[in-house]
């Protein structure tokens, strides 16, 4: 199968959005574009399981690769493992989701359809770049458009958030930039020249210096997008200004993009380093995960606790690449997916409840599950994967890391298992304190008894989206054998260098 | 018939349930729902009682002993080459046990609820609720894997959460179901913590091979959980305390029973169901489960031994001073739980000394009739009197005949009156605790006086007494309410003839109980004393139960507000987690972390503004600045570089 594909029909889409006139045209068309791309993904599936029950055994798979710019060695080489087929699906199950939320948007709608569709051709680029020059471009490719989505179409103090998000991620692709330079010329193919390919560089020896100076940047840099502690300042304000498809988008996919950074460049190409600095990794995702829960209790405002909860839960991400076993990575990337169709439905509920009340603000909600039954519900199941709960995605995804975490036999790793662990009871408390205050309880307003439940298009959405969370959390197993040999060449890497200590 | 063939319908018949009546309940099966979700749950019954029947009678033996026979299983989710998360039917004595008592009760509760709940406006929502709770629980207790039994676990607590904010818009009931979830969540901490240390030790998730290797002395798993060691105290006894204390947290043990009295905000039905048969004794079931393992270590059976003993005890107290009746059954329910769990703790494996086993399983099957008749029958005062408090009750028994027979016979039966079923399991538990620990018994024998007090309090005062005044009173209820209290009824007068100890063992063998009517003796005369006294405050209204509450002054205060430990609760989590942990990260977060990214942030546009001030588009200053760097330049390569 064409890997670019992958690129065009986004794209096209983009132009072909650029061509329309009305909402009504503009949102067909968008419609029409993510759907396909949505069956596109499936497709893939597909392939890439046809191709490994027939035994092709190989790294990456649907390879391609061409020379972009030869004089610095830049190609355009693209290609699939497991992970990156699962990346590939959250997004297109998230994006999906988040044109049919952002139906009825008025303002500027062609543009925000543009928009939204161009970040996601960054993210598809960047799932399946083989090559560190292209994943850099297509990571650059997913912020502008960011900035524009909160400063123009946010609520709230949107031109600090928009600011304050460009400026920390653009800090986070300049530290990226940095160590993937490094790498670079720390590449040696043998007859003297360097290169970017991921392929290639993860098979050679980086000298264990140059990982020591060049992992930080890359794994911080990674980080900032993966709401590494303590640089996930940008995750509260820029959710919570940002229009529901464009949170949706940030906390599905933005943010997998810092995991599947940390795992795909940092720990991949730089297992020395990973291995040496695995404990810091480890120490700041538990600081993430319990902080950001506690931090999460005290929030009153809907957006907020999802942000602040997605801080949480992200730490589980960086905590799963920092235990560098098997399983916890094989973890680590189930709670990208987990976590990425959970705060998309989390946060396509609130931007559900926000239209018709216009208001986040846990205190004058209430009630809302007699007037709004299925928006509840879904909330109400969001929640539950959130905390996780065993039937949905969050419970497997988390199970994995713990028990991945847990192999390690020294007091260390279980020790910081435990307080990662611990967070599930944290985790509880805000979720059900936001669903008693919101759902439950006697109606806050008499105005609110009037407002209507869900349109088809956010029911769509939302069922979509809870037909990924369920279908992870019934049956694990699929996402477990996508996602298992990915990465145990991972760990193959890393199980290299420890050997050889 | 071959097991696999028809055993996973049992559990999925409920799931299909929930599924269906969860999906289309609100269009399609306005009406039917109730049903819908009996019919499908009838036919799980029969399945588990065809099962029991071909397991105890036809093929669950070999060579006299109770065979394990797990027909169905597969992998569910394998993370290394030893361990996964499988899905499995375990059979054994308790799993079928358990089988019969969840289906059991689980349909009268169903079957109760057609017309408890008539007219209710989420009708088929509550249908949906109900299934999805059989489906989790018989999944938790046929699970062959100790994840498995996890993942119900998980799946029983939310069923219980749903079900109590059943009436959604009720301040207390979001309130209790909020705290029940929560605190149950707590508990779970510590039995996932114990599930990890138990997988990493026996190198398995499977309950069988895990029982295996960790009993056998010989093993290297066993020799390496009992020799490591933290904090002094062994990891083997580590991980089954933090097991247990999941166990203690469903199980509403002392100090994490109290959710479950506030859980009674429930629809009463549901409290018969879940918070007094079957959910609530998921914790004495998962000891029971790896009992094998907890046989083996001493402090840990002690444990158990002693917060089951506390939570009879205090719970007993607690029962003869409350005012609403679904409170004291609740009471009655941890108390009665405690008597499983401290049967437990003092038995062993193997013959007479495993009578201790073979009682608490049989005191959970007798205690599952007659304290979900209790609910039931109270359900059906509440539906009459639309209160729960004793106050408003008195003199039902003419209005309610079967409601007041069936009543009478559970009394009987949780008191220990022989013939009645409780008689015969805690007579056995009383036995066993006699042969192991005198303390023990001592205070399993005063709560067993106690028991009968409360709950011939609560009987007189709700049928004898003095008549209330009865408001918009239409009969005694439906022929679906009366149907299930009179087959309870029947179940709590009968069970206990069952010789238990013939089916259900500690070692798969056969148990024979004798009746030792001198043993028999005092149990049944403390039962009598309570029974007596209880005749004698509340048959006729008078104003003794004032003059004892007075004459027993601060004991009786305290245990009227439960010994304070719901303020002390309240006090750690509002005042010490709110707001020395929860507030100071927020403000961290918010000042410091993010104070520093802006810090950050203005210093650059500071700098940038010093910048902007040197480019200022003069020649001059260029020239000067170039001539500056080449100087500073010059500096460091003539003297630092060399």
């Amino acid at each position: 199968m064409n890997l670019n594909l992958l690129l065009l029909i986004p794209l096209l889409t983009a132009v072909a959005i650029l061509c329309c006139k009305g909402l009504k045209q503009v949102r067909t068309v968008s419609f029409i574009g993510t759907a396909l791309q949505l069956v596109l993904s499936f497709v893939l599936l597909y392939w890439y399981w046809q191709e490994r029950s027939a035994g092709n055994n190989a790294a990456f798979l649907f390879e391609n690769n061409f020379t972009w710019y030869a004089p610095l060695h830049i190609n355009y080489h693209i290609g699939v493992d497991g992970i990156s087929v699962a990346m590939i699906l959250l997004t297109s199950f998230v994006v999906f989701a988040g044109v049919l939320i952002s139906w009825k948007i008025e303002k500027l709608s062609k543009e925000f359809f543009f928009l939204l569709l161009f970040l996601s051709v960054g993210a598809y680029g960047f799932f399946i770049s083989l090559d560190l020059f292209t994943l850099f471009f297509f990571l650059e490719l997913a912020v502008i458009p960011k900035f524009l989505l909160i400063g123009i179409w946010g609520s709230g103090k949107k031109e600090y958030s928009a600011m304050k998000l460009a400026l920390m991620l653009m800090g986070g692709s300049a530290l990226v930039f940095v160590g993937l330079a490094g790498l670079f010329f720390n590449t040696n193919t043998g007859d003297g020249s360097h290169t970017f390919d991921i392929i290639q560089i993860a098979q050679m020896h980086i000298p264990v210096a140059a990982q020591k100076l060049f992992f930080p940047f890359a794994f911080i840099g990674f980080g900032i997008f993966g709401a590494l502690f303590p640089f996930h300042t940008w995750v509260p304000d820029g959710h919570s200004s940002a229009p529901t498809a464009a949170s949706m988008f940030l906390a599905g996919i933005s943010m997998k993009l810092g995991g599947y950074g940390c795992l795909r460049v940092a720990t991949y190409l730089m297992p020395d380093a990973a291995h040496q600095y695995s404990w810091i990794i480890i120490v700041l995702s538990c600081i993430a995960i319990l902080y950001g829960a506690f931090a999460t209790m005290m929030q009153t405002d809907l957006k907020y606790i999802n942000a602040y909860s997605s801080v949480s839960h992200c730490g589980f991400v960086l905590l799963g690449i920092g235990m560098l076993t098997r399983t916890a990575i094989t973890g680590a990337v189930m709670q990208m997916v987990s976590h990425g169709l959970m705060t998309a439905l989390f946060f396509a509920c609130i931007g559900m409840i926000y239209d018709r009340t216009h208001t986040r603000q846990m205190a004058q909600l209430g009630g809302l599950l007699k007037v709004m039954p299925f928006i509840s519900t879904v909330f109400v199941i969001a929640g539950l994967c959130s905390l996780g709960l065993p039937g949905f995605s969050g419970f497997v995804a988390e199970i994995t890391v713990f028990m991945g975490s847990w192999e390690h036999a020294e007091l260390f790793y279980k020790i910081t298992t435990i307080i990662a662990c611990a967070s599930i009871v944290v985790t509880a408390v805000y979720i059900l304190r936001a669903v008693g205050k919101a759902i439950m309880g006697p109606l806050a307003s008499k105005e609110y008894s009037l407002l209507p439940d869900a349109g088809w298009n956010e029911k769509l959405a939302a069922g979509l989206l809870i037909i990924g969370i369920v279908a992870i959390g019934v049956a694990p197993f699929w996402l477990n054998h996508l996602v298992g040999p990915g990465a145990e060449a991972i760990m193959k890497n890393i199980s290299n260098v420890a050997i050889i200590k | 018939m071959n097991y696999s063939s028809y055993i996973a319908l049992i559990p999925l018949l409920p799931l299909a349930g929930f599924v269906l009546l969860g999906l289309f309940g609100k269009k399609i099966f306005r009406q039917s729902s109730g049903i819908i979700g009996v019919l499908l749950l009838l036919v799980s019954t029969a399945l588990a009682i065809y099962t029991a029947y071909h397991y105890f009678f036809v093929d669950g033996k070999v060579n006299d002993v109770y065979q394990t026979i797990i027909p169905v299983k597969y992998s569910w989710l394998q993370f290394s080459s030893g361990t996964s998360i499988d899905m499995g039917i375990t059979l054994d004595p308790i799993s079928v046990m358990m089988l019969i008592v969840v289906t059991f009760v689980s349909l009268m509760v169903h079957i109760f609820s057609l017309g408890y709940m008539k007219g209710e406006e989420r009708f088929s929502t509550y249908y949906s609720f109900l299934s999805l709770f059989t489906f989790s629980m018989l999944g938790l207790v046929i699970a062959s894997n100790i994840f498995q039994i996890y993942i119900f676990w998980e799946l029983v607590g939310v069923s219980s959460y749903l079900l109590i904010g059943f009436y959604y818009d009720r301040p207390s009931a979001v309130a209790a179901s909020k705290k029940a979830f929560i605190v149950t969540r707590f508990a779970d901490l510590g039995f996932l913590i114990g599930i990890l240390i138990l997988a990493f030790e026996g190198g398995t998730l499977d309950f069988n091979t895990l029982i295996q290797r960790l009993t056998d002395t010989q093993s290297s798993q066993f020799i390496s959980i009992t020799t490591a060691s933290f904090l002094g105290v062994s990891v083997l006894t580590w991980a089954l305390t933090l097991v247990f204390i999941g166990g203690a947290g469903k199980s509403a043990m002392f100090p994490l029973h109290i959710w479950l009295p506030d859980a009674m905000e429930g629809p009463t039905p549901v409290s018969a169901l879940i918070h007094a048969a079957t959910m609530v004794v998921a914790g004495v079931y998962l000891v029971a489960r790896l009992f094998p393992i907890f046989s083996i270590n001493v402090s840990a059976l002690h444990v158990v031994t002693w917060v089951g003993a506390i939570s009879a005890f205090l719970a007993a107290i607690i029962a003869c001073t409350q005012t609403d009746i679904k409170r004291v059954l609740a009471y009655s329910t941890m108390s009665q739980i405690g008597y499983m769990m401290f049967a437990l703790g003092v038995a062993k494996i193997g013959g007479e000394a495993g009578l201790g086993y073979t009682a608490s399983m049989f005191h959970l099957f007798t205690h599952a009739f007659f304290k979900s008749l209790l609910f039931l029958g109270a359900g059906a005062v509440i539906h009459v009197v639309h209160s729960n408090e004793m106050k408003d009750m008195g003199g039902l028994r003419k209005f309610m005949p079967i409601t007041h027979i069936t009543f009478l016979i559970a009394c009987l039966a949780i008191s220990g009156v022989p013939p009645f079923a409780g008689f015969f399991s805690k007579e056995e538990i009383l036995l066993a605790a006699f042969n192991s620990n005198k303390i023990v018994y001592g205070i399993a024998l005063f709560t067993s006086g106690l028991t009968a007090f409360y709950m011939f309090r609560l009987y007189f005062s709700i049928f004898w007494n003095k008549p209330k005044e009865l408001h918009d009173h239409h009969g005694e209820g439906t022929f679906s309410m009366k149907l299930p209290l009179v087959l309870l009824g029947i179940g709590s007068a009968l069970v206990g003839f069952i010789p238990f100890g013939k089916y259900v063992s500690s070692d798969g063998g056969m148990l024979e109980s004798p009746f030792h009517l001198n043993f028999s003796i005092v149990p049944v005369a403390f039962a009598l004393i309570g029974i007596l006294l209880a005749l004698w405050m509340y048959k006729n209204e008078s104003s003794r139960p004032q003059w004892a509450a007075a004459a027993f002054g601060g004991l009786y205060r305290s245990a009227y507000k439960k010994f304070y430990i719901d303020e002390i609760y309240l006090f750690v989590t509002k005042k010490i987690v709110f707001n020395l942990i929860g507030r100071p990260a927020a403000w961290i977060d918010k000042n410091i972390v993010d104070g520093t990214m802006n810090g950050i942030a203005s210093a650059t546009a500071t700098i940038s503004g010093w910048i902007k001030g040197i480019q200022s588009g003069k020649v001059q200053s260029y020239a000067l600045y170039f001539f500056a760097g080449i100087v500073v330049l010059a500096i460091i390569v003539l003297y630092i570089w060399k």
